[in-house]
């Protein structure tokens, strides 16, 4: 595999030819921020958090999906791509309710991480107050859409690790929902195995363990780290 | 099928014309006003004057002036009967080769509506009989297939082409020959060829009527395609609500088929080309072409980013050739009558003609095909009769929901690509939308902001909650709300949705506000500066 | 210099920001040195006075006694600080919004959940009217400065205080715009 050579944020970086952006910037310890991506899964370009400028072309590339080129000048960071996060963000959290105080995830949430690391201190936006519903029919989890923020990393992580595609996508735009088989609660749907993968995988509060109060929901991620890596390198590190 | 045969199904169905023909447009337009019992009142006239022998009674496609249907054109007198009701059909057989029936309404089909156009997509249109592969044939349909097939290596055809200067007819204008010369490097085992018939904007229906009047052209088009760029198995990919221009297809791919024109060794050659339809399920998005190649794969119809491009990787990750149905219906010509000769017609970067649905505030709503460059005021006033009640016309909107408003004093601007994006506007599929002195432009960047809205996917950020936000700003300020700030706000929004949105119906989303704002900036602050006074109570 | 005059208030909230703001200890003796409290719902002034330098504002905007009072609180006040969450997004005073219309907010509270004497209170000019939808206070008023948390550690109230007795627009970062 061939090594090229790019700059990130003015710093020489190598990386292999297969490589995306955000995996070679991450590599080189430059923090890019993300949602939708996670380690080991597809990546769907959907957040468009980690969009980043590159030299010579007159529009913004999404790093989790730009491979990287010889020669390539990346900026991550710049007046403009700041401006552009902080309102993503804050669109993001004027559609949905969430309310950080009496979330589960509160604590160990990454839409609000990136809040504190965009600098968010409110949004300007009005908020939607929609209704949402909140499906707690699983045996062992639970789904609130009031926290979801369509990432479909759940989508992605049960139908890529697990292979049992249990979740997916409804209706559009604002309609949009995940959906657990062909709409039906949770706790029927046939398909899914009770892995907990989707759980694990969630970067909000919309995906928790029953019985998660407010703040307890932690995540372990390497456990699809483990899994991943057990199967594309065939190595069973814990 | 050898070119013999095909040279003979022409002269026979040359032959068997007889003198005086009616043509009655059976396209959607027409039909939705009740022409097909037009023509069966006229075949049933005919038959009981006796005159089966002398005159034929031909169901066609699309002859323009949707706004007067049914349309019924009798040849060789020229008369053109409008808004033709079922009852009139014997008055309009008794009066054939004399005046034209009287009473009856006609227009006159020399009147520029229809003198100033050049048909070439549409030259087939309103003229033969869509359901009869045979009536396509006459004139010289599957000839350009039959030439490509054994007389052109792929290369030549995609050379021809280039050098034609076709731009894509779908909105974007990327040139058509660069696009097929990528496909036919790109190395793959298979590769497909897919003609975008999702034609969604609201005002639109070009593609349409394309289909319904002239299907074996887009067949034809689509083949040479194929054998262009080295595919054997093509998709067209039609919205569900078109119904007629599916069963139309339908038949037509059974009848190529039949003759060997489609399927395994077309004309007796190696070369093997299949289509199959593909139909849409109501969501606009599909129209974008990873989104619709995501349809076509039976998943969920939603873009992915592009790189890759559907040319090194689309449907089932195979190289991909993807065009809208009016490039594809101007293939065969270019083949037939020579990349010059196509290249001749239109300006400098925008060569051949358009087909335009011409509607709103406009006294000939219809369809129309020019050649680029075309001044706009001549389509809009002269060709169009501007609007009805005699007022001004005030702003023009082409390119659907991706588009913009152009205002009344660029009305002398050419339409072609460049010169419709120096007004903040763009060609796009062809929708013309007029609209007069009493539109409210706010109004009209909300209403597409509000299409936006609905047919966002869902799958990036901006696109899914900016368009509801921006949507929910221009109901603050249309409904006299509105502070500066939510226009700041507004414009702002615009900015994050056009440069971060994942595919092009987000990155257009704002476009019509932007073109609105840009020369109607004055309505959006009447409407600011007529909010009522002191405190405003939170909505 | 004269003391800086300080107001704290506490709209639709529940009065944690508040508590947080006392468990500012001893340091509220070195506060009450530089600054003049004017007015707060733990002193008895019952009119929001004039030219107040700062005002903390806790809770969202939920009635119309918030709404009367906010917009004569940004009158009358030279920097106006949403004070947690509650005033900085809506939060739990909010979660109404997406749940009913105000009757049937009001019938689900005081009808279906009541133990004795169900009814819906109704005391007009005594008992503000609720508004149709609870708003942040930046959707009411202009906020200058935002100090979210439910509660705001004291830690974060005071870093705030401290740059803005300064003179200095606060820069709040990192660990201290965390919500919730």
């Amino acid at each position: 595999m061939a090594a090229k050579t790019l700059t990130i944020d003015g710093r020489l970086v190598g990386a292999h030819e297969n490589q995306t952006v955000l995996e070679a910037a991450s590599e080189a310890g430059i923090k890019i921020p993300t949602l939708c991506h996670l380690d080991g899964i597809a990546d769907a370009g959907a957040c468009r958090l980690c969009l980043v400028e590159v030299a010579g072309s007159p529009r913004l590339h999404p790093a989790c999906v730009l491979k990287v080129a010889e020669g390539m000048e990346i900026k991550t960071q710049s007046e403009r791509l700041r401006k552009y996060r902080r309102l993503l963000l804050e669109l993001l959290f004027a559609e949905r309710n969430h309310v950080c105080a009496v979330c589960v995830a509160n604590g160990h949430c990454e839409l609000q991480d990136l809040a504190m690391d965009l600098g968010m201190d409110h949004v300007r936006y009005q908020y939607r107050f929609q209704p949402f519903a909140v499906d707690v029919t699983h045996r062992l989890f639970g789904l609130d859409h009031n926290r979801c923020v369509l990432c479909t990393r759940c989508v992605r992580v049960c139908s890529e690790v697990e292979g049992a595609h249990t979740w997916d996508m409804e209706g559009r735009g604002a309609k949009a929902r995940v959906i657990t088989d062909l709409k039906q609660p949770w706790g029927e749907a046939d398909s899914c195995t009770s892995c907990g993968k989707c759980v694990h995988g969630c970067p909000t509060g919309a995906l928790f363990f029953q019985g998660s109060t407010v703040g307890e929901m932690e995540r372990d991620r390497t456990r699809l780290e483990f899994i991943v890596t057990a199967r594309e390198k065939k190595q069973w590190i814990a | 099928m050898v070119l013999n045969d095909l040279l003979e199904i022409k002269e026979r169905e040359r032959k068997a014309r007889k003198g005086t023909v009616l043509r009655c447009c059976v396209a959607a337009g027409c039909l939705s006003a009740n022409s097909q019992a037009v023509k069966d009142g006229l075949d049933k006239a005919v038959k009981e004057k006796g005159l089966e022998g002398q005159v034929e009674v031909r169901g066609v496609g699309c002859m323009g002036l949707c706004c007067q249907g049914p349309l019924v054109q009798e040849d060789p007198a020229e008369t053109l009967y409008v808004k033709v009701n079922p009852e009139d059909a014997p008055a309009i057989v008794d009066a054939l080769g004399k005046n034209p029936a009287p009473g009856l309404p006609t227009t006159d089909p020399h009147a520029p509506f229809f003198k100033k156009q050049m048909p070439v997509v549409l030259e087939n249109c309103g003229r033969i009989d869509p359901e009869r592969i045979e009536s396509y044939i006459a004139e010289d349909g599957y000839l350009a297939l039959h030439d490509v097939i054994l007389e052109m290596t792929p290369k030549e055809v995609v050379e021809n082409v280039v050098k034609s200067g076709l731009r894509g007819r779908g909105g974007a204008g990327y040139p058509t020959g660069l696009k097929w010369a990528t496909v036919a490097k790109t190395v793959g085992e298979r590769k497909f060829v897919i003609c975008n018939a999702d034609e969604g904007d609201p005002g639109a229906f070009m593609d349409r009527s394309v289909l319904e009047s002239d299907p074996h052209r887009v067949l034809e088009g689509m083949a040479v395609a194929a054998y262009a760029v080295g595919a054997s198995q093509g998709y067209i990919y039609v919205r569900a609500e078109y119904p007629l221009a599916i069963s139309r297809l339908q038949a037509a791919i059974r009848q190529a088929k039949q003759y060997g024109l489609l399927g395994g060794g077309i004309f007796e050659s190696p070369f093997n080309f299949n289509v199959e339809i593909r139909i849409g399920a109501g969501a606009f998005v599909c129209g974008e072409e990873t989104a619709l190649m995501s349809s076509v794969e039976g998943k969920r119809g939603s873009p992915r980013p592009r790189p890759p491009f559907p040319a090194e990787s689309g449907l089932w990750g195979n190289p991909t050739l993807i065009n809208n149905v009016e490039t594809y219906a101007n293939v065969p010509v270019i083949i037939r009558k020579g990349a010059e000769w196509f290249s001749a017609i239109g300006t400098e970067k925008s060569k051949g003609t358009k087909v335009f649905a011409l509607a709103g505030k406009i006294r000939n709503t219809g369809l129309i095909e020019v050649p680029m460059g075309v001044p706009l005021r001549e389509i809009v006033e002269e060709m169009g009769g501007g609007v009805p009640d005699g007022s001004e016309v005030k702003a023009v909107q082409t390119g659907g929901p991706s588009g913009g408003c152009i205002p009344a004093a660029a009305l002398d601007i050419p339409v072609d690509y460049e010169s419709l994006a120096k007004v903040g506007s763009i060609m796009g599929s062809g929708g013309m939308i007029v609209m007069d002195e009493d539109t409210n432009m706010v109004d009209v960047a909300r209403f597409f902001m509000e299409f936006c809205m609905d047919e966002s996917c869902g799958k990036c950020v901006p696109c899914r909650t900016g368009t509801v936000q921006m949507h929910q700003l221009l109901d603050k300020i249309i409904q006299k709300r509105g502070a500066a700030e939510d226009l700041e706000r507004l414009e702002e929004l615009c900015d994050v949705v056009k440069n971060t949105s994942l595919c092009g119906l987000g990155q257009t989303a704002p476009n019509p506000v932007l073109s609105t704002l840009r020369f109607f900036r004055h309505e959006y602050l009447e409407l600011l500066k007529q909010r009522e006074t002191g405190a405003q109570p939170p909505a | 210099m004269d003391r800086l005059k300080i107001a704290t208030l506490w709209l639709g909230g529940c009065s944690g920001c508040h508590m947080s703001f006392l468990d500012l200890d001893e340091w509220l003796i070195d506060l009450a040195g530089k600054v003049e409290l004017v007015y707060s719902p733990i002193m008895d002034i019952k009119v929001y006075p004039e030219q107040v330098d700062v005002a903390l504002v806790e809770g969202a905007v939920a009635n119309e006694e918030n709404l009367e009072l906010i917009h004569r609180v940004r009158r009358r006040t030279r920097i106006l600080v949403a004070f947690g969450d509650c005033a900085v997004t809506g939060n739990v005073t909010a979660l109404r919004n997406s749940v009913s219309n105000v009757e049937g907010v009001l019938h689900r509270a005081y009808l279906e959940a009541a133990d004795l004497q169900a009814q819906v209170p109704s005391e007009p000019g005594i008992v503000p009217a609720l508004l149709e939808r609870v708003v942040p206070v930046h959707e009411a008023v202009p906020v200058d400065y935002f100090l979210p948390g439910c509660p705001p550690p004291a830690a974060r109230i005071r870093s705030l205080l401290e740059q803005v007795l300064a003179g200095t627009p606060p820069a709040l970062a990192g660990q201290d715009l965390k919500f919730g």
